[in-house]
């Protein structure tokens, strides 16, 4: 019998030969995320790094990101403390306030690779299945053990496979068909287990895929992906990633899965999480004109170059509905910048966008873009949850870039298709 | 002893607000909090031993650990559910909190049942009958038994030395 890639990844990283679903194996991460809350994590263990130290300047990649710049004197404390970790422990991959979401700059700067294992003290940690690294999302006392010790224990998972086929059509996005699946099989579909994308991946770009796999955890994924194909290789040239010595690891024909599901992207229509669960899933048709009065395109699931040429298309020329206001968030400093240049930002603002930091922004309710009660929101982001964006009495659908582009036109939920 | 029973999914938003995660870390700043947005009543009312029930994929969403911590910190004595969310289940045993997946159990508890746990057996016993519950474990069973993956990992520091 053969092996998932869970199965392959976990197998190598413990020094097994193989290793069998529910497991529980000892491995060495190669890199550990935190961000924002390292000035909690550290604060954990104080004592602790002062007798013994960080296990390895390199393991923590630290991206301050959630909430930037400092909200309130609080955040800034905070903050302050995690630069001050930084300069005493040496610590190798620090990112200040402004280089972008953490997950984007995990990813862009290639701490994420092939066969690599990442945990990180945020849940979206599973986005760099992208690019076929095993990486999921850990609790901050976890974080705190690892930067003492450099290892943890894993379960060897089981594994959903999801056959794609086909194209997907204009205006219908990765992200409809990520919200599709998550709709067919639930926001704990695959909860403890690992997804693994097969088919026609090669007509997915990277950003495609990394809003699929940054949305796992929504399904209650440990892992979601990716093989590595010339797409991937093509990402990893572009920024100058050098994976020699991380050969791609890929599931074996016969390997045995928990499910197996088949997509026809072909078939996939814009779609929409309504509120409160990201599982509660409905053709943007069945909500057609929904007020809506805040639209947000970016975040770490749709920040990326992509997803604001697709909006800047859409609203190029025009203005955006005076009953709506629209947040534009490049997920990192080098896609602002490239966006900048390809005339994206300049199209988006004229149209009526305000322009944010490049950082969590009002995904997450903590500051900024924050809703009052019974507003309405239409984010790009990945979370729906009741009182997500601050307000337990505001409501939060979720959609692709196009969806949300074109809702900003007109002040109410529309089908991108008729604004094509 | 109360129990507190709550419906699926219920997600880590709702067990304590995302725009608190980074003003409130220690228990003291999370426990006027918990389960804010789920039920007001919850954080002025629980006592040390009371019980949560709920039904599927508790604690989904977000790697915050605020709601383990603070349930931990007011004395949750465990939270039986129809099944958790994986970093939830994760991030409660690195507290040192009993999370209990036993779906039976759940489907029979009414409201004004009596409810015993006996952790150590792996029992749960609701009105009168007694369901089983898988043990942990040994790796999560050891992080429980120090009281929570800190305290285990000192001990682990020390040895070392």
């Amino acid at each position: 019998m053969g092996m998932t890639f869970a199965q392959k990844v976990l197998a190598e990283k413990s020094g097994n030969d193989t290793v069998a679903v529910s497991q529980i194996v000892t491995v060495r991460p190669d890199h550990l995320l935190t961000h924002d809350n390292t000035s909690a994590i550290v604060g954990k263990i104080g004592d602790e790094l002062e007798q013994y130290g960080i296990v390895n300047p390199d393991l923590p990649v630290i991206v301050i990101d959630h909430v930037i710049p400092a909200a309130t004197e609080k955040n800034a404390a905070g903050h302050k403390k995690i630069r001050e970790f930084v300069k005493k422990h040496g610590v190798k991959n620090f990112f200040d306030i402004g280089e972008g979401i953490c997950h984007q700059v995990v990813y862009e700067k290639g701490f994420a690779l092939p066969g690599g294992i990442i945990l990180g003290s945020d849940s979206h940690t599973c986005s760099y299945g992208a690019v076929n690294t095993f990486a999921s999302g850990i609790d901050r006392t976890e974080a705190a053990a690892l930067l003492l010790t450099g290892e943890t224990w894993l379960k060897v998972p089981p594994t959903i496979k999801i056959t794609l086929k086909g194209k997907l059509q204009k205006h219908v996005t990765a992200k409809d068909l990520v919200l599709t699946i998550i709709g067919d099989i639930g926001a704990d579909g695959a909860n403890y287990c690992a997804v693994e994308f097969h088919g026609d991946v090669k007509n997915l770009t990277m950003d495609d895929r990394f809003a699929i796999a940054n949305m796992g955890i929504e399904m209650g994924g440990k892992i979601a992906v990716f093989p590595v194909d010339a797409v991937t290789e093509e990402f990893f040239r572009a920024h100058g990633i050098d994976i020699t010595g991380h050969p791609p690891v890929w599931a074996d024909p016969d390997a045995a899965y928990m499910r197996e599901l088949t997509y026809d992207l072909h078939a996939i229509e814009p779609v929409i999480a309504a509120p409160h669960t990201v599982d509660n899933v409905k053709k943007v048709g069945e909500l057609e004109g929904t007020p809506i009065h805040q639209c947000f395109v970016g975040t770490c699931t749709n920040g990326r170059l992509s997803d604001l040429k697709t909006a800047a298309d859409i609203l190029k020329g025009k203005k955006i509905s005076p009953d709506t206001r629209l947040l534009i968030l490049p997920a990192s400093r080098s896609i602002l910048r490239e966006a900048m240049k390809a005339g994206y930002i300049d199209t988006l603002v004229e149209a009526g966008g305000v322009l944010l930091p490049t950082g969590c922004g009002p995904c997450l309710g903590a500051h900024q873009g924050a809703l009052a009660p019974g507003e309405k929101c239409l984010s790009t982001a990945n979370r729906n949850f009741k009182g997500r964006m601050g307000c337990k009495e505001a409501e939060i659908y979720l959609a692709s870039p196009a969806t949300v582009a074109a809702s900003a036109l007109t002040g109410t939920i529309t089908d991108p298709r008729k604004e094509a | 002893m109360a129990v507190w029973n709550y419906g699926n999914d219920i997600n880590t938003d709702m067990l304590f607000p995302g725009k608190y995660t980074y003003t409130c870390s220690t228990a003291e700043e999370i426990k006027p909090h918990l389960l804010e947005d789920l039920d007001p009543d919850f954080a002025g009312a629980v006592q040390a031993g009371d019980i949560i029930f709920a039904g599927s994929n508790f604690g989904c969403g977000s790697s915050r650990e605020q709601p383990a911590l603070g349930l931990k910190a007011v004395g949750i004595k465990a939270i039986v559910a129809r099944g958790f969310s994986r970093i939830f289940f994760r991030a409660s045993t690195n507290q040192g909190l009993l999370l209990i997946e036993c779906p039976e159990a759940v489907d029979a508890y009414k409201e004004g049942d009596e409810v015993t746990i006996d952790a150590a057996g792996g029992t749960i016993t609701v009105a009168g009958t007694v369901y089983r519950f898988p043990k942990l474990p040994e790796e999560m069973m050891a992080i429980m038994k120090a009281g929570g993956l800190l305290e285990f990992t000192r001990e682990k520091l020390k040895n070392r030395k």
